[in-house]
């Protein structure tokens, strides 16, 4: 057994640990640290075992088929893209983790930490599990570990009405999600001894388009459910917020990539190249992923539901990289296709640092402002210099500015697009070209999102007296917040690098051996970003050092000249003073946005106007609220929603209480098993 | 080391001439009027006389509002050196490409929405509110001009378009490039806050954008911040001016070459401020809510142009 298999082991035993020995610990301060030590030593080997594979470009594989025998056992396979994501989901447990030490001690004696404890590490085992499954029934587990105790999580604040609702919710999508899997494994699998995925990628050459088709509908839906893809979407915004914050970190930043891993390994990896429609569908349904995330997130007041928003749009950005990878492959443009492939995968990465980082800061925020609602916050920057820090560096690069990691992967899923359009077919010539406008629409308004949650929330007077008198929290949590901070800095400026590594990644798929193309953009090398063809280019590093020489030549000018600075008073047409009332607002930020999508919000608008009853003119109070309501998940859930409680009502007529009913229930199983088997004979 | 300093020399030519490209369309404008108007040099005067100054910050302000003139003015002059101003054929040495210039700009936005937020003013958040929603509908279209000129260059890359209209003029004359064109110009128009979408020259709190935004500066902030809008403005004018007609741009590095290029360059952004300076002075703002109906129509206009330039292929 090599250092990946004991490093896997200490994973392993890690998570069980710290899940076991959190039950039984005896205080709630010991309860804490031994989750934290049991995730944090797991998540450490976890990425240990990753990265040496992906060192390495060796695949690990292990068999244990005594564990649950009659199923084929499990099996653990770690090629270079499930490294990938298993290296992506330790990086972020790791600080959450560490982060979550200090930050569950507002539920000392609130709530039991022993469960959350065990919830915690089982969700990061399974977390780590689902990149490392080798076969179908591994696979499974994981993902199922994941969703149960990541429901648990989110029900981690259960006494509040709102987070049932999310769980409930939370429930329902990721089961739905699993319910598809099941048929898409079994259509794929060509007999019941043969479930790894070495076996399923040698029946998928066999099968019929239809059923091809079949397999890759059901994987965008499936996936698509745990990643967020619109409509898919629902549960994000409602889960993300309940669940605590480190949680929510996980979720935002490490589980739904788990949805885009799923989906990049079932269509890139297992059913190789298909129909130029697959990519077709993926783009479409990413373009409205990233449209309708962004806008939602702008209109949202809640700084974890924005995030969640904004979450949602970045799916949609990978998936754009995935639909135009999956285009230029069904041409036979496997280099191109690369292209589109790896800034889906760099992106995937970056987002799970930034949003990481945004989570995690915003924890911070919500422990001291008391609320989520950015309408009551503001000045934060004063009390917490260093949380504001951290939060602007995740703003920037959730905005995809350079030479931040967001402004990288969008360049070149900008660049994979762009090559779509080369293809002389006009729906994808002209499809491609729309679907740059709304990555560009997306970022625009994404940077109008980004300057509402930073600037409402961290400048300016404090709205409320919790805000006024917020003071950073614990140095752990601003320590972890360093170091994802330090992530979007480096994937920025070192996104050349990395990118190369993604496209090593894909070589080492199946459709892709041998196909390294002779371009430059596959050596991934310097401090170069290139397109395709390799004409066009953009350098992060070189852009941060211009950028940074600019400014020192102009700051040093300046204070040369001696800058003579006086404090005032904001100027405000003669009044006497300032107060947080006459600053901006959040929904009043988002307004002319709101208004120009107004098709899309359709806010509800309630203004009531009590005036003196000797004179109109003179007002006494007015009342204004204005709510945005998803009509199109109403639009499109309302109907199933009723539709199961219909089916439901007609379903309980089978649980009728009587003894002698159940009775016949069973004497008619064990006919139907007798009869089957007799068939099956 | 040659193409160093050509490149550096281009920039500092483009950040010096930026003042007097803002004078000139003032100045032209004003003679429209029939007023008389200060000289276009007039802005050079202002930057000195705000350097002199000693700036005015709000108690309420952080390290935010202090930060953001350097980033914008930095931002700006790093786009600049991005942009084919007087030579072509510098592109081992350019940072990035189109996009990279794009979302440089949106950073300097960025800033100076949030410096907007930072001083609690009312109007520096509605501000920043306006300016982002404009920024925000402007990109569309911006990606997609980008994407017609690509399609027929082949590359997103400054040198190649420029190389490529150069090689190819009839192209230049081709519907693609007209449609692209006019979608940029009106873009610029948004972008830089100009009529009918902003007013450069308006004082009434609630009608404006930009200056809004920008209240709560004085002094050397001020100055680096209004410095900025200027090659802002010159820059978007430079990229309408070389990419679509390209005509006179050095393309070696030879002495004559290089004043040719110049000239030709000061030539062509006169032309096209003249055509801002009418146009100032014949439309009306526009009310802030339509302003996403001018935007749209240039979001179809630049998807004509990728349609045609797919067509003509």
């Amino acid at each position: 057994m090599d250092v990946i298999g004991v490093a896997l082991w200490v994973m392993v035993a890690g998570y069980m640990g710290g899940a076991g020995l959190a039950l039984m610990a005896p205080s709630p301060r010991a309860v804490r640290v031994i989750t934290g030590i049991g995730a944090v030593v797991g998540s450490a080997a976890g990425l240990a075992a990753a990265l040496t594979v992906l060192a390495t470009h060796r695949p690990f594989e292990v068999v244990l088929p005594n564990l649950a025998a009659t199923t084929g056992g499990v099996a653990i396979r770690l090629d270079l893209l499930g490294a990938l994501f298993l290296a992506l989901v330790a990086a972020v447990s790791l600080p959450a983790a560490i982060y979550g030490i200090a930050y569950t001690a507002a539920y000392d004696g609130r709530r039991s930490l022993r469960a959350f404890g065990l919830m915690f590490n089982g969700f990061l085992l399974g977390m780590s599990l689902v990149p490392s499954a080798g076969n179908v029934f591994t696979f499974l587990l994981a993902w199922e570990l994941m969703a149960v105790t990541s429901y648990f999580l989110v029900l981690t604040e259960s006494e509040h009405s709102d987070t049932r609702e999310a769980g409930l919710w939370y429930a329902a999508m990721t089961h739905f999600g699993f319910v598809l899997l099941v048929p898409m494994f079994l259509m794929m699998a060509p007999g019941a001894d043969a479930t790894t995925f070495a076996d399923l990628r040698a029946g998928a050459a066999g099968l019929s388009p239809a059923a091809r088709n079949g397999v890759f509908l059901l994987a965008v839906v499936a996936f698509g459910s745990k990643a967020g893809l619109v409509p898919l979407h629902v549960w994000l915004p409602r889960a993300h917020p309940a669940a605590p914050s480190h949680v929510s970190a996980l979720m935002s930043g490490a589980m739904i990539k788990l949805g885009i891993y799923g989906l990049m390994r079932v269509t890139i990896d297992l059913l190789g190249t298909g129909p130029e429609w697959w990519g077709g569908v993926v783009l479409v349904a990413g373009s409205l992923t990233a449209l309708v995330g962004v806008l939602y997130a702008l209109a949202e007041n809640d700084l974890k539901r924005l995030l969640a928003y904004s979450s949602v749009e970045n799916i949609g950005v990978i998936a754009l990289g995935i639909g135009a990878g999956l285009v230029l492959q069904s041409y036979g443009l496997h280099s191109l296709a690369l292209v589109g492939f790896g800034a889906a995968l760099l992106h995937s990465v970056n987002h799970a640092c930034f949003k990481g980082l945004l989570f995690l800061a915003t924890g911070n925020v919500v422990h001291r402002a008391h609320t989520r609602n950015m309408e009551h916050m503001g000045g934060l920057i004063k009390g917490m210099p260093q949380t504001a820090a951290f939060f602007l560096i995740g703003s920037a690069a959730a905005a995809a500015l350079p030479p931040l990691n967001g402004f990288a992967s969008e360049w070149m899923v900008f660049q994979a697009l762009l090559s779509g359009a080369q293809i002389p077919r006009p729906e994808i010539a002209i499809g491609t070209p729309l679907a740059v406008g709304v990555l560009a629409l997306t970022s625009g308004l994404a940077a109008a999102c980004f300057v509402k949650a930073f600037g409402i929330s961290f400048l300016a007077l404090p709205r409320s007296d919790a805000a006024a008198r917020a003071r950073e929290v614990h140095w752990s949590t601003r320590a972890m917040m360093a170091v994802l901070a330090l992530g979007c800095v480096v994937l920025g400026l070192e996104a050349p690098r990395a990118l190369g590594h993604m496209y090593r990644i894909l070589d080492s798929l199946s459709p892709f051996p041998g196909a390294a193309p002779p371009s430059p953009a596959t050596s991934g090398t310097g401090v170069w970003l290139l397109s395709p063809n390799g004409i066009a280019r953009a350098s992060p590093l070189l852009i941060a050092c211009l950028l940074t020489l600019v400014v020192m030549v102009v700051a040093i000018a300046i204070r040369a000249r001696g800058l003579a600075v006086r404090p005032a008073d904001t100027w405000g047409c003669g009044r006497i003073r300032q107060t947080p009332r006459m600053e901006y607002t959040s929904s009043a930020f988002a307004e002319p946005l709101r208004r120009i999508f107004s098709e899309l919000y359709r806010p509800t608008e309630d203004l009531s106007v009590i005036v003196h009853p000797e004179s109109p003119y003179f007002v006494r109070s007015i009342t204004y609220t204005s709510q945005v309501v998803p009509w199109l998940e109403r639009a499109l859930y309302d109907p199933v929603i009723r539709g199961v409680r219909t089916l439901a009502t007609y379903v309980r007529r089978l649980q009728a209480g009587s003894v002698h009913v159940y009775l016949l229930y069973i004497a008619g199983a064990l006919a139907v098993a007798f009869v089957s088997a007799w068939w099956a004979e | 080391m040659t193409r160093y300093l050509v490149l550096a020399g281009q920039t500092l030519v483009a950040v010096a001439l930026a003042p007097a490209l803002a004078g000139f369309i003032r100045w032209l404008k004003a003679r429209l009027q029939g007023r008389r108007g200060a000289p276009p040099w007039q802005p050079y005067f202002d930057v000195r006389k705000l350097f002199g100054k000693e700036a005015v910050v709000s108690h309420t302000a952080s390290w935010i509002f202090k930060a953001t003139p350097f980033l914008v003015f930095g931002t700006t002059v790093v786009v600049a050196s991005l942009v084919p101003v007087v030579v072509a054929q510098v592109s081992p040495f350019v940072v990035g490409d189109l996009f990279a210039a794009v979302y440089l700009l949106l950073l300097g936005t960025f800033f100076l929405a949030l410096a907007g937020l930072d001083t609690g003013s009312p109007f520096g958040g509605m501000g920043a509110s306006r300016e982002m929603t404009v920024v925000a509908l402007t990109e569309p279209t911006v990606a997609l001009s980008i994407v017609a000129l690509a399609l027929n260059a082949g590359s997103t890359s400054f040198s190649q378009i420029v190389a490529h209209t150069l090689t190819q003029p009839s192209a230049a004359l081709g519907p693609g490039h007209l449609l692209a064109f006019a979608a940029l110009f009106i873009v610029t128009l948004a972008e830089t806050g100009r009529l009918p979408v902003d007013n450069p020259s308006t004082h009434l709190e609630l009608t404006m954008i930009h200056e809004a935004m920008v209240l709560e500066y004085s002094g050397p902030y001020l100055a680096l911040i209004e410095w900025g809008a200027a090659l802002k403005l010159l820059v978007f004018l430079t990229l309408a001016a070389n990419l679509f007609m390209p005509w006179g741009i050095a393309l070696s590095l030879a002495p004559m070459a290089l004043l040719i290029g110049l000239g030709s360059v000061i030539a062509k952004l006169g032309v096209l401020a003249a055509a801002i300076a009418v146009l100032e002075t014949r439309v009306a703002k526009l009310r802030l809510f339509r302003v996403p109906e001018l935007l749209s129509v240039s979001f179809v206009l630049a998807l004509l142009a990728v349609m045609s330039t797919f067509l003509a292929r």
